[in-house]
């Protein structure tokens, strides 16, 4: 008789801790994916991984005459096919608080349809949010015709703020290219 | 009335089924701590022989026997195999054969659990290995699986995923049985702080198992969708972050580097007290060392990935963070030491494994402490620096740990003795084997030599032709190994009750070899 209770006890134990680690291997796979927001939240605040905005900013004018950053501009191309991305220039001197135009050129060299889409970065990253973008052809999906090459536009600015010591920030585009068009 | 230990079978007898019926149904916990064993010996061969690949290609610069392609399936399934195949089986084999035995249950918890978490095994290797005989190959973008390199993989990719994803839930299975075992299965009198060490590692790593297999899980989840259903958790086209997946896999994957060392440690805690003939040098120590250890691994994931591009704090932190470390695992080691010191030490093949864990084990730590400096870091990295650092920790660390265990505790499963001259015959080879392999590593990372690279500059040949004259050796002494097990199996000199000279724990206060069922009373623990 004893026995029996006994075990029963221990039953009703195994089944509250099988349900309470069960509880908690789920809470771990939940946690998993929320580290998903977690992580763009992170980023957001810190600019860790070089994110900058990929909306229109709006700024006003205040510029900072006394000194000059280089800004690097970097364009790659993701995965194979026959495209051209460039800037039209590599650097330029600029001074913070003042906008400046950048053209990037792209070219669609098949004979198809086919739509890409810039995606930005900026380096270092703890300055990433002193650069602001106002207009960028990474807003939007671009779409090109069959060999056709246009010019496409960022236009930054770079915050008074930021910090004296930084002296040279990188632009990195990554152009991905989708698939030709479906049904045009 | 019947004794706890010569109770044996009686009406149980009858029902069991013979041949493969009994394996398949088994929920005998000795059964099936076999099962786990004999499989990890096996995937540790199948691995080995992929390793052997590997440094046979390696052996001279240019391509000699394998295509690059090949090369890389090869590395990505080496680590594969061993690390979920090998290390952790062998460990969930002993945690089943032993646990109970340590802690005077009469079996898991779980039973029935733990003969499906064993049984998925089989099937996820099965499915991963299949993946060499498809038209694209094997997974090949190593065994981390970054995205984007991993979005390449063609059909072998959707195998890769699920198998990992059986694999995890066989681990979460086995540790939730562990975990249960251990907190609701102690004999009378048997209080927390009175368990075994390899019982409090294993309950500890159990932990971790249940708090990391699901966010492995997740992670190559999201890998899934990002590559059937359009997400883009990680693909930076449509706003995602491949960075971050590193972040997710390095949250599971230091703490899955412990899982592989803790009940190393227990298995160690057991057997230098044994054959040193003094109780285990600051039991308590041990235990919260043991707990730090498991604590910390959850805040350093980053130092697997310091050259992302991370904040100057973040650098820091991950860097100061990972050096504290050292502290709980020197009080280990030192504990380890101070068990040894004037203790009347005999050298049976278990101690000159766990002997051998002691130094090379620490080798493999120091490497990791100079890892662990970030602007050291950046030169280091995917060097082969990193490939001798971590093997240092897992061959001679945690794959010694296991083969001592298993000479410690091989008398006890078949009740014979393995042969002694054998057993230390296979220590010697091993144990050269592994350091002439292992230890030219270091240098031909410290001179620039990139990993998971099937050519090399002509200036690494001598290194790397010593190291693979090494794992050559190291590798077909393990034929040895399988051959001392087999003829234990088979006969040799009876083995006591006791098995070694004064030793402590329950598991020894049953015969040799255990009988199907123990502890059918739970004995009285003072």
């Amino acid at each position: 008789m004893s026995d029996n209770t006994g075990s029963d006890k221990r039953r009703a134990a195994n089944r509250s801790l099988i349900g309470h680690l069960l509880i908690m291997t789920a809470g771990m796979f939940a946690f998993g994916f929320a580290l998903v927001p977690l992580y763009d939240v992170f980023c957001d605040i810190t600019g860790f991984g070089g994110r900058t905005n990929t909306e229109a900013a709006t700024v006003t004018e205040r510029p900072d005459e006394s000194r000059t950053v280089t800004v690097e501009f970097a364009s790659n191309l993701s995965g194979f096919g026959h495209w051209d991305f460039e800037p039209e220039m590599r650097t330029m001197e600029v001074q913070p608080g003042r906008l400046y135009q950048m053209n990037f050129v792209a070219r669609n060299g098949s004979d198809n349809v086919l739509t890409g889409h810039a995606v930005p970065s900026v380096a270092p990253g703890s300055v990433a949010r002193h650069f602001q973008k106002t207009e960028c052809f990474c807003f939007e999906p671009q779409e090109f015709d069959p060999r056709e090459q246009r010019d496409m536009p960022v236009v930054f600015i770079l915050d008074p703020e930021i910090p004296r010591h930084v002296d040279r920030v990188t632009l990195s585009y990554t152009f991905f290219t989708g698939g030709p068009v479906a049904a045009r | 009335m019947s004794t706890a230990s010569s109770h044996v079978d009686g009406h149980h007898e009858e029902h069991h089924p013979k041949g493969i019926v009994r394996w398949l149904t088994t929920t005998n916990h000795k059964d099936i701590g076999t099962m786990y064993l004999v499989f990890s010996l096996l995937m540790f061969f199948v691995g080995g022989a992929m390793a052997l690949v590997i440094r046979a290609e390696l052996f001279e610069p240019g391509l000699q026997f394998v295509h690059p392609e090949f090369f890389n399936q090869m590395t990505t399934m080496h680590a594969l195999i061993m690390i979920f195949g090998a290390v952790m089986p062998a460990f969930v084999g002993l945690a089943n054969w032993m646990i109970p035995l340590q802690v005077g249950a009469p079996d898991m918890a779980l039973p029935r659990m733990n003969n499906l978490s064993f049984w998925i095994l089989p099937f996820a290797f099965a499915m991963l290995l299949s993946t060499l005989f498809f038209d694209g190959g094997a997974p090949a973008s190593g065994w981390t699986m970054y995205p984007p390199l991993i979005q390449q993989t063609g059909d072998a990719f959707p195998f890769l995923i699920f198998s990992v994803h059986l694999m995890g839930i066989s681990s979460i299975m086995g540790a939730i049985n562990i975990v249960v075992t251990i907190l609701n299965m102690r004999a009378p009198g048997m209080t927390l702080l009175k368990m075994p060490l390899f019982t409090w590692t294993w309950l500890i790593t159990a932990y971790l198992l249940i708090a990391v297999m699901p966010v492995l899980a997740g992670a190559v989840t999201m890998l899934l969708t990002d590559q059937f259903f359009g997400t883009s958790f990680f693909h930076a086209a449509g706003g995602g972050d491949p960075v971050m997946f590193q972040h997710i896999f390095w949250f599971f994957g230091h703490p899955e580097v412990y899982i592989m060392i803790l009940p190393a440690f227990g298995i160690i805690s057991e057997i230098i007290p044994t054959f040193a003939r003094k109780p285990l040098f600051g039991y308590e120590a041990m235990v919260y060392a043991t707990a730090s250890i498991a604590f910390l691994s959850f805040i350093v994931w980053a130092h697997h990935m310091f050259t992302v591009g991370m904040p100057l704090a973040g650098q820091l932190f991950f860097m100061y963070a990972t050096m504290l470390i050292a502290v709980p695992t020197g009080v280990k080691i030192f504990n380890w030491v101070a068990t040894m010191w004037r203790g009347a030490m005999t050298f049976e093949t278990p101690m000159l494994f766990a002997i051998a864990f002691l130094f090379l084990f620490t080798i493999g730590g120091f490497s990791g402490l100079m890892l662990a400096i970030v602007p050291a870091d950046y030169q280091y990295h995917d060097s082969y620096f990193v490939v001798a650092h971590f093997h240092y920790v897992l061959v001679p660390g945690a794959v010694f740990a296991i083969m001592a265990g298993v000479y410690y505790w091989l008398p006890k499963w078949t009740g014979r003795m393995y042969n002694e001259k054998l057993g230390k015959v296979h220590f010697w080879l091993s144990v050269i084997g592994v350091n002439v392999a292992f230890f030219p590593q270091h240098f031909l990372g410290l001179a620039g030599m990139p990993r998971r690279i099937p050519d090399y500059a002509t200036q690494f040949t001598n290194f790397n032709a010593i190291s693979s004259v090494g794992a050559f050796m190291f590798g077909l002494s393990q034929l040895l190994f399988a051959y001392i097990i087999w003829r234990a199996v088979r006969g040799g000199e009876k083995a006591t009750a006791e098995v070694w000279e004064n030793t402590k724990g329950l598991e020894w206060t049953v015969p040799s070899p255990a009988p199907y069922h123990t502890f059918d009373e739970p004995p009285e623990v003072r």
